[in-house]
């Protein structure tokens, strides 16, 4: 298989904390790959140093055929890679109007028919127009969460880093944003790795994942497996009992 | 005191309306509930009405918009009528709230640690050291794996569901009568997810509080809550025991319970809502 993305070894340390314990993987071309664990284990670090936003100290990243060894990412990447944070609130400036945060970074890649990609963006993730000159604080949370989905679509990228996407959202919208994204990866082909707490988006979106806890994979395996309950780490069967809901004493 | 015969909270006709440039838009349409020592859960559409009605209550609103309700009581005392310094002090004391966006609502330029002391010596007489164990104490008892780490971090050097939980331990710390979790546990794991739900579950029963769970997770909520108040639009659409979710009859209620995507199940795409018109209305 091609890959999409390798990372090998990969060592993300905060004053000698290691968010990231020597991680390797590797995801193919078209690929939807799932990432579940324990809160705290690194699934966004990840996520960030695969983005430029984290350095990581040890091992390698591979993009597309490319190496990038350090935090330096250029336009290319950008165009390539394109990422929806967990955090709607922090990613998207609370002083910009939608249109703006939709704007620019057409502007910056040089995209043409602005006004038409703004308009379906927008629709894409059930919002109307009505809601383009807001300001993103005066979204709710939800709201916030599928503009910053619009936003990393909006740029035809071929990689999508999803942290959590639609753990904001109710189910009727986040079926409508999952819907979209399938759609979106089987008409350019897209590769997808997804972070969610939800076992259920994992297996309805991915063909793989991977189980991490504490800063290491502890597990990487089929999506089918979830179903056929074929897995090793003892952390993989909590998460799958503890997906069936809550249990009074 | 509150009179006993008077609930924990009463909630009537509430509107909250926000001016914009594009005209008014009315978050929320005329709420109207009651609740006791007990589990409400609040569920519904994005946008439609839940964080507003929680900031509401706390009198949290953004200033510029407008507030009117025929009732909005803690016990027997007006909310709308008492004085803003009041307010304050039943605020993080007496009534909490467990704000949606915890990065945002935690100071970005102070550490956890610091930021839970400060707010219990807000509320209590006691001295530093007795509040930074009361503090550790709390983020143990969130299920931060390493309370004593994590005290010393700023809110940008934690992940999503450690604010989260940071957030819970602040607003917990004091011990409210009333609380209000907005979407307290959505990035959290599941494991996690449950230890904090039987926190709140443990306060609920041994203390008497009065919890208000607002969340998008209907079959989390109907495990969890005694009702449920589903919101569509600003309003309020259904109230359902939550043993009784199988007989939602507003069709919003009905078509949520069958878009969730499960483990062993093929449904591509998913199936999705039409929503209809009259539901706003
Ligand atoms: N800037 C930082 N400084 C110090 N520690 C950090 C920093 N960023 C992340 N960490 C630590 O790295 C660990 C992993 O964080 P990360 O955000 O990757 O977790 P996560 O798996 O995404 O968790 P969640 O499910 O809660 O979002 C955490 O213990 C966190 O405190
Ligand atoms: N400052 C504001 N100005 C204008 N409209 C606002 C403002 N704040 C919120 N709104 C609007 O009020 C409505 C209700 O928002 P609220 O945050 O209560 O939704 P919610 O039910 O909590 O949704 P979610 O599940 O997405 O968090 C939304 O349509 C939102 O766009
Ligand atoms: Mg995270
Ligand atoms: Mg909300």
């Amino acid at each position: 298989m091609t890959s999409a993305i390798s990372i090998r070894d990969m060592l993300v340390t905060y004053d000698g904390f290691p968010a990231l314990d020597h991680v390797s993987l590797d995801v193919g071309v078209g690929e939807s790959f799932g990432i579940v664990g324990e809160s705290g284990s690194g699934k966004s670090t990840l996520l960030r140093a695969v983005s430029g936003l984290t350095s990581f100290s040890q091992g390698t990243l591979t993009v597309n055929g490319r190496s990038y060894p350090g935090r330096r990412r250029d336009k290319e990447f950008y165009q390539t890679v394109q990422m929806v944070f967990q955090d709607p609130y922090g990613s998207l400036h609370p002083r910009q109007t939608v249109d703006r945060l939709l704007l620019e970074p057409l502007v910056i890649h040089g995209f043409d028919n602005i006004e038409g990609r703004i308009t379906r963006a927008l629709d894409e993730v059930g919002l109307g127009s009505g809601f383009r000159f807001r300001y993103s604080h005066q979204l709710s949370g939800g709201q916030r969460q599928r503009i910053a989905i619009a936003r990393a679509l909006i740029l035809e990228p071929k990689i999508l880093l999803l942290d959590e996407p639609t753990s904001a959202l109710d189910a009727s919208i986040q079926a409508e944003i999952l819907n979209l994204l399938e759609q979106a990866r089987r008409d350019r082909n897209l590769t997808f790795v997804m972070v969610s707490h939800d076992l259920g988006v994992i297996s309805h979106m991915c063909e793989r994942l991977a189980v991490m806890k504490t800063g290491k994979v502890v597990e990487t395996m089929p999506a089918e497996a979830l179903e056929k309950r074929e897995f090793s780490a003892d952390y993989t069967r909590q998460l799958l009992v503890a997906s069936e809901g809550f249990r009074r004493g | 005191m509150t009179a006993s015969t008077s609930p924990l909270l009463t909630v009537e006709d509430l509107r909250v309306t926000f001016p914009t440039r594009t005209g008014e838009v009315n978050a929320v349409r005329g709420v109207s509930f009651a609740l006791g020592k007990e589990r409400l859960g609040i569920v519904g559409e994005s946008g439609s009405g839940k964080s507003q009605t929680g900031r509401a209550i706390m009198g949290l609103t953004p200033g510029h918009a407008k507030i009117t309700a025929r009732k909005l009581a803690f016990g027997d005392r007006d909310l709308l009528a008492m004085p803003k310094a009041e307010r304050r002090a039943l605020r993080g004391k007496r009534v909490a709230m467990i704000l949606q966006d915890p990065k945002y609502s935690l100071n970005p330029v102070s550490t956890i640690g610091r930021q839970i002391v400060e707010t219990l010596k807000t509320h209590e007489k006691i001295s530093s050291a007795e509040a930074k164990s009361r503090a550790l104490a709390m983020l143990e008892a969130v299920q931060i794996r390493d309370p004593e780490r994590v005290f010393d971090l700023y809110p940008h050097e934690v992940s999503g569901g450690m604010g989260q939980r940071a957030m819970i331990a602040m607003m917990l710390v004091c011990g409210p009568e009333l609380l209000i979790a907005d979407e307290p546990t959505s990035a959290l794991d599941v494991t996690v997810q449950l230890e904090v739900l039987s926190i709140l579950d443990k306060l609920v029963a041994e203390r008497g509080m009065g919890l208000i769970f607002i969340s998008h997770d209907l079959r989390l909520v109907s495990s969890f809550c005694d009702r449920v108040i589903v919101m569509y639009a600003g309003k309020i659409v259904e109230e359902l025991p939550s043993a009784n979710l199988a007989a939602a009859q507003h069709p919003y209620t009905r078509g949520l319970l069958n878009c969730l995507p499960t483990i062993g199940t093929d449904r591509h795409p998913l199936p999705v809502l039409d929503r209809k018109r009259e539901w706003a209305l």
